[in-house]
């Protein structure tokens, strides 16, 4: 009798829901049954509500199951699952989940598919096609593939990537380094989580394919540290890449040498942001450095660096893969290609969904979501992390797009969406985004590190105050915004007034102050 | 507490030694040793500064700057708790003071058994499951008063 692949994902979003429990379950009932099930640990569909979700290889594809908890696991052998029986947990071909279906997933085209550490299924899956092809052309082709492309980095500040990569290419030095910022710190986000445990495979081929691009022969991942289950998955890949001989001296047989190394970070949020994050690699506190010089041109140790985020990095063997000119079609305006947006918070189906850039915040929180997870009213949602801004409800028909998001007041960040019902307090948000600013302020510039802590007191004034007294504050505190907007060195004291001043604006009544719809943008 | 804890300094001189020579080496020392022992101890810093030939003023700059390097010995249970965003959408902030109820300390404490060690921290990358936190190296998800009671219930006490 030939063996049933059962798929339980190792993710770490599945396990903290149970998954590593019902794997065993699962393998303990099978023997007693005497059946024969290969087990399979995959990353996450994304599909998180449902987590942990089963999958079973039947004639009809794979067919899903969840949530499963370990009570479950004899009656769905009893309904026999095995053959894709029915069972009050059954969903049916996972790939015709409405929620999976109808996304664009292209840097995600493996997650949740493949054994994240089989370099075999990578590769049946269409893994090193783009460092196969890469190899054909030449490292200006490679940087001109990816300017075709329109990928702008997803880390948050979408700089075109393909710029930053020639800047790098044309930059002499005896040494170049390709540095990928997996310092994901924003809440709300967690998409390079979901690459690094998923399909770690496509983060190392993104990286050699930068790598033999611009001619950088040593690569570092700056991994943050509350992953330690990426930093496990990664640091098996990595090794079993070396091992197959597409890292090391000769990779791929191109006579060409590129070594991967990870570093972990400390539990900086700074760390996220490419100077702090290139002097904690050099063995320094996480202080941002002045620019310039630019990173691409003197970056780590002094040498031109190629700095992208886990997602960029990983979209790179699609690109290269299937050509600049095929990612382009996706997507709108300057935003171009597809963005794996992370929707969490208050929410009845949180999850990844990649899709083609200018999908509304409407479609993602309703249509994907589902709604509150409280059944309450959505009051509010923020975008981009806790740089961004906090949108109230009626402005939910703004795309998802750089330039759309920022005419709004806004930011796209790395693409993580929080949803908040109305008992939320916006007053108590502002404050917050100015605690963590004051937490995590690396304290070089004086707005970045005085302004937060007298942000946090202006707002307790503003509460705790009456009348005209309180429109004072407000004023203060807008003047205060003003200042860090103005005068931070980097993007944590630049942009803590967004989602302060975004809550403000959008939510006064919360400060205590009158609704003056006139203030509102966008409405 | 005044009381000094004791550190194994040949351990430490031995990851300072082993690891000097790699490109920026102070933060994958710092990291080793916090791994293998669960804290920096203050007077490591003389012993890596020397082996680094770098200012003890560096070293501690280093050590103090990055919130996951504890000056003391943690409980033998490190329950992290996400405060950030996404986990204050769906309860989070009750959540967080029921845990420090049940555990009777607050962020950054210990318990006076040294059995639990309290810390905040700002996000887990498991946002899609809010509320989260991590008692030890097991990561929860949408955490309930009564699903972190059990996740530690059989932890007090033990050497876990």
């Amino acid at each position: 009798m030939s063996a049933t692949t059962i798929y339980v994902p190792r993710d770490s979003g599945a396990v903290s829901m149970g998954a590593e429990g019902v794997a065993r379950a699962i393998v303990a009932e099978a023997r007693r049954c005497g059946a024969t099930v290969r087990l399979v640990r995959n990353g996450s569909r994304g599909l998180y509500w449902l987590e942990p979700l089963v999958e079973v290889a039947t004639a009809r594809g794979r067919v899903a199951y969840g949530p499963v908890g370990l009570e479950d696991v004899a009656s769905l052998f009893a309904a026999n699952f095995l053959d894709g029986g029915d069972h009050r947990l059954a969903l049916g071909v996972t790939e015709e989940l409405p929620y999976l279906k109808s996304q664009e997933r292209l840097t995600f085209a493996r997650v949740g598919v493949t054994d994240p550490l089989s370099l075999d299924d990578y590769i049946a899956y269409g893994g090193y096609r783009g460092l196969a092809r890469a190899l054909t052309l030449s490292g200006a082709a490679m940087v001109e593939d990816v300017t075709v492309s329109g990928l702008r980095g997803r880390g948050g500040a979408g700089f075109p990537a393909g710029i930053k990569w020639r800047t790098v290419l044309q930059t002499e030095a005896s040494q170049k380094y390709v540095v990928c910022n997996a310092d994901e710190g924003d809440s709300g986000t967690f998409s390079d989580r979901m690459i690094m445990e998923g399909d770690p495979f496509t983060l190392v081929e993104g990286m050699t394919i930068a790598a033999l691009a611009v001619g950088a022969t040593q690569g570092y991942i700056y991994l943050r540290s509350e992953y330690p289950a990426a930093l496990e998955t990664l640091t098996a890949a990595i090794a079993i890449a070396e091992s197959r001989g597409y890292l090391g001296r000769d990779v791929a047989r191109s006579g060409k040498a590129f070594k991967l190394a990870i570093r972990v970070g400390g539990g900086a949020y700074i760390c996220g942001e490419e100077t702090a994050m290139l002097e904690s690699l050099e063995g320094r506190r996480g202080m941002v450095r002045f620019k310039p010089p630019l990173p691409a041109i003197a970056g780590l140790f002094g040498q031109p660096s190629i700095i992208n985020n886990v997602i960029t990095l990983a979209s790179i063997p699609v690109i290269l893969g299937r050509g600049g000119a095929f990612y382009k079609n996706y997507g709108m305006g300057r935003s171009l290609g597809t963005l794996p947006i992370q929707l969490a918070g208050n929410v009845k189906r949180p999850g990844l969904i990649e899709k083609a850039f200018g999908v509304t915040l409407r479609e993602i929180i309703y249509e994907y979501g589902g709604g509150t997870a409280s059944g309450r009213p959505v009051r509010a949602v923020q975008v981009g992390g806790p740089l961004g801004a906090y949108f109230p409800a009626a402005m939910l028909d703004v795309p998802l797009d750089y330039e759309a998001l920022a005419a709004k007041g806004g930011l796209l960040g790395h693409g993580g969406i929080v949803v908040f019902d109305d008992t939320v307090d916006l007053a108590q948000q502002a404050r917050y985004a100015m605690e963590f600013c004051a937490l995590e302020s690396c304290g070089k510039c004086t707005p970045c590190r005085i302004g937060s802590t007298r942000g946090i007191e202006v707002i307790d004034r503003i509460i705790a105050s009456y009348g005209a007294t309180r429109r004072e504050k407000a004023d203060l505190l807008r003047d205060l915004c003003d200042t860090m907007t103005a005068g931070s060195l980097c993007a944590l004291g630049g942009l803590t007034p967004i989602p302060v001043m975004s809550a403000l604006r959008n939510f006064p009544a919360d400060f205590g102050l009158p609704d003056t719809p006139a203030d509102r943008e966008g409405t | 507490m005044n009381r000094e804890h004791e550190w194994d300094k040949a351990a430490v001189a031995a990851i300072a030694r082993e690891l000097k020579n790699e490109p920026g080496a102070l933060m994958p020392i710092l990291r080793r040793i916090q791994d293998r022992l669960g804290w920096v101890p203050r007077d490591a810093v003389p012993l890596i500064a020397n082996i680094l030939n770098l200012s003890r003023a560096e070293v501690h700059g280093v050590v103090s700057f990055y919130h996951d390097f504890r000056h003391a010995p943690p409980g033998r249970n490190v329950v992290r708790v996400c405060r950030a965003e996404s986990c204050q959408a769906m309860g989070g902030v009750a959540l967080a003071e029921h845990i420090k109820r049940r555990l009777g300390i607050d962020f950054g404490e210990t318990s006076k058994d040294g059995e639990f060690t309290l810390e905040a921290v700002y996000c887990l990358g498991n946002c899609a499951c809010s509320p989260a936190a991590m008692v030890g190296a097991d990561l929860l998800g949408r955490v309930t008063p009564s699903r972190f009671d059990d996740a530690i219930a059989h932890r007090g006490g033990t050497n876990r």
